[in-house]
């Protein structure tokens, strides 16, 4: 039976999919240092251990900035270069545009690699820094595609209409522009730091001695009796991005009705 | 004698290579309502963002009330503009959009909602203040948009086919609508269309371009009734057109003869000025001509000939009449009057006519 069949492989992929997600806090809340069944019993001890690592502190925090430093201005480069390729013609727009979009199909660790050997000869001090240096070079390109459809589905005349009415360029930006383009905006930010937020490869070669939090995992992953705290941490994590996800899907089908624009399905 | 309000004076417009407007001279006067008419791609937009500033010319000058305005932007003219898509600020409610261009003119809280109200009132939509903007319909749209742009009482109010995305009815119902509405504010309407009958309706005079230039600026009762040029007669309502040779000058005007109507003598109006040549072509509007159901039925001219196509329209029949010794059938348009035949096609037909409807072409 073909409908069988089909069924049998979407569960098949959905728990291929998901089954490690939900390992995470089962195991999370097992009383017991080995990752096997059958579980121990239940403890929240690896979440109250969690609150006194020091280092894991300090790599959380790290990240979080970074991660939202590189938000903001990948989304800001995003603005600029979306706003030029949507509006404006001027030579060689083509050949600019592809090569700011090449990062999206580099290989990271060659991105890393190459960041690293001109830093080292330029003598920059690697840290938190560096590390947003080659965030935000990747994650512009995600932050262009997302608002360049932004731009694109504003109706140009709108801005004419604001100038025509007596606003200014940049008031026309503020009052028009800006508020039309906020989903993507919002879109923009969530996906950068979501890509900073958990990016290895770049924050290995660049982080210098400030671990962002993956390179800090990576590193605790040495020790087995460490790793139910890390799972208690990935419990937290998924819990977080799951209201961070429902956060964001909830402002843009606010912004869907309140521009009557049909609603295109976002990523929930 | 009105004032002219705007000047073109042998307006240019290039878009690299595109010669979009092709020096175009116009004067529109204070208080009217000013169509520009003509095919796609002729330059109507072109040369009303030319107006309201958001294109510089390429070439010539535009004055508005006597002033050049040569790096004037669009935000500085006394103009607005209703945009084709209506460009309603889907964000703002219905009085926030009237009220977008009143937030710079200082007003207080209460002189603003005062004003917003009356222009919504205006054009029918009194107390839609706080309606979200993206929840009307396209007609309730087109009048948002136009109280936004009255709300400012510009000199100038340019229209870029507003009603082109209207149906049918709806679109001659705003037809009427405008025509009062700017008789009411008293403020320059200049339109953009495609639509002959509708720039016919509306305009106290019509500018009919081709190719980036004006073929003929006139009234819409001249423009119909004296086209200068085959190629505006044929692009507003249907003529027909007869090969004709002229000959002198006589004692009642041009004589000309005419195929398949014999000769004709013209009154100087209804030939072009600098004519010269002997072969030429007349033209006369289908409802100029009658067809004679019976004998006793009198005309200043007759000419005979056989019905190839009839169209039936209810109130209206439609003739194509093949004359005697013409080969191309000429169109005739009855009024279905009680007791009035509907001939068949192939039957014989007498045809009135009056040279005094004739236009003589270049
Ligand atoms: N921004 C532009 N860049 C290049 N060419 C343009 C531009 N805008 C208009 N043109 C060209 O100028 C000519 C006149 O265009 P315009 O839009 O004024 O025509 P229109 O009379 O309004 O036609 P329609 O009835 O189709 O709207 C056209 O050949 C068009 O292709
Ligand atoms: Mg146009």
């Amino acid at each position: 039976m073909k409908g069988r069949g089909l069924a049998t492989y979407a569960v098949a992929y959905l728990l291929f999919l998901y089954a490690p997600v939900i390992l995470l806090p089962l195991f999370a809340f097992n009383d017991g240092t080995i990752i096997a069944f059958p579980l121990q019993g239940f403890t929240t001890g690896w979440f109250v251990q969690l609150t006194r690592i020091e280092a894991l502190h300090d790599s959380v925090f790290n990240s979080l900035w970074i991660a939202l430093t590189t938000a903001v201005l990948s989304t800001c480069f995003g603005l600029f270069a979306a706003r030029a390729s949507a509006r404006y013609r001027f030579p060689a727009k083509g050949g600019i545009m592809g090569l700011i979009m090449l990062p999206l199909v580099l290989p990271e660790i060659i991105v890393a690699v190459a960041l690293l050997v001109v830093l080292l000869q330029l003598g920059i001090d690697l840290g938190a820094w560096t590390v947003i240096l080659g965030h935000v070079l990747i994650c512009t390109p995600f932050s262009i595609a997302i608002l360049n459809s932004a731009f694109l589905s504003l109706d140009e005349s709108l801005e004419e209409a604001s100038y025509d009415l007596g606003e200014t360029k940049w008031s026309t930006f503020r009052l028009i522009t800006l508020p039309l383009v906020m989903p993507g905006i919002i879109s923009s930010m969530l996906i950068a730091f979501t890509i900073s937020l958990d990016e290895f490869i770049i924050a290995f070669f660049l982080t210098g001695n400030e671990p962002t939090l993956p390179v800090y995992l990576w590193s605790q992953l040495r020790f087995p009796t460490k790793i139910p705290i890390v799972m208690a941490l990935g419990t937290i994590m998924l819990v977080a991005s799951l209201l961070l996800l429902t956060a964001a899907e909830y402002f843009r089908r606010r912004g869907v009705a309140r521009t009557g624009a049909k609603d295109s399905g976002g990523f929930l | 004698m009105t004032r002219q309000l705007i000047e073109l004076d042998r307006v240019e417009k290039n878009y690299g290579e595109v010669r979009a407007l092709t020096g175009v001279s116009a004067e529109i006067r204070e208080g009217e309502f000013f169509s520009l008419l003509g095919p796609s791609g002729c330059g109507k937009t072109t040369l009303l963002r030319t107006i309201a500033g958001f294109e510089d010319l390429s070439g010539g000058q535009l004055r508005i009330d006597g002033q050049d305005m040569r790096g004037v932007p669009a935000n500085k003219r006394p103009t607005n503009m209703v945009f084709q898509s209506y460009a309603i600020f889907p964000h703002l409610s219905v009085g926030e959009n009237v009220g977008f261009g009143l937030r710079r003119k200082g007003l207080g809280r209460e002189a603003m909602a005062r004003e917003v109200g009356q222009a919504l009132d205006m054009v029918g939509l009194g107390g839609y203040e706080t309606r979200a903007s993206h929840a009307l319909s396209g007609g309730q749209r087109q009048r948002v948009a136009l109280a936004r742009a009255l709300v400012l009482k510009p000199r100038v109010l340019l229209l870029d086919e507003p009603l082109s995305a209207l149906d049918k009815k709806l679109r001659e119902q705003m037809q009427v609508e405008l025509r009062k509405l700017q008789r009411q504010v008293g403020i320059t309407f200049i339109l953009v269309t495609h639509d002959q009958e509708e720039a016919l309706i509306m305009s106290d005079r019509i500018a009919v371009m081709f190719d980036g230039g004006i073929a003929q600026l006139d009234s819409p009762q001249v423009l119909y009734r004296r086209p200068v040029s085959r190629r505006v007669a044929e692009f507003i309502g249907v003529m027909n057109f007869l090969d004709a040779s002229v000959g002198g000058n006589g004692a009642d005007g041009l004589e000309v003869d005419v195929a398949g109507l014999g000769r004709v003598a013209l009154d100087p109006a209804q030939c072009p000025e600098g004519r010269s040549g002997t072969s030429t072509v007349v033209g006369l509007r289908p409802e100029t001509m009658t067809i004679l159901f019976d004998t006793s039925e009198k005309a200043a001219r007759v000419a005979e000939g056989s019905v190839s196509e009839v169209v039936y329209f209810g109130d209206m029949t439609y003739y194509d009449v093949t004359l005697d010794g013409v080969a191309a059938p000429v169109t005739i348009s009855m009024r279905n009057l009680p007791g009035r035949p509907v001939l068949d096609r192939g039957a014989r037909a007498r045809v009135g006519w009056d040279a005094g409807a004739m236009v003589l072409f270049r």
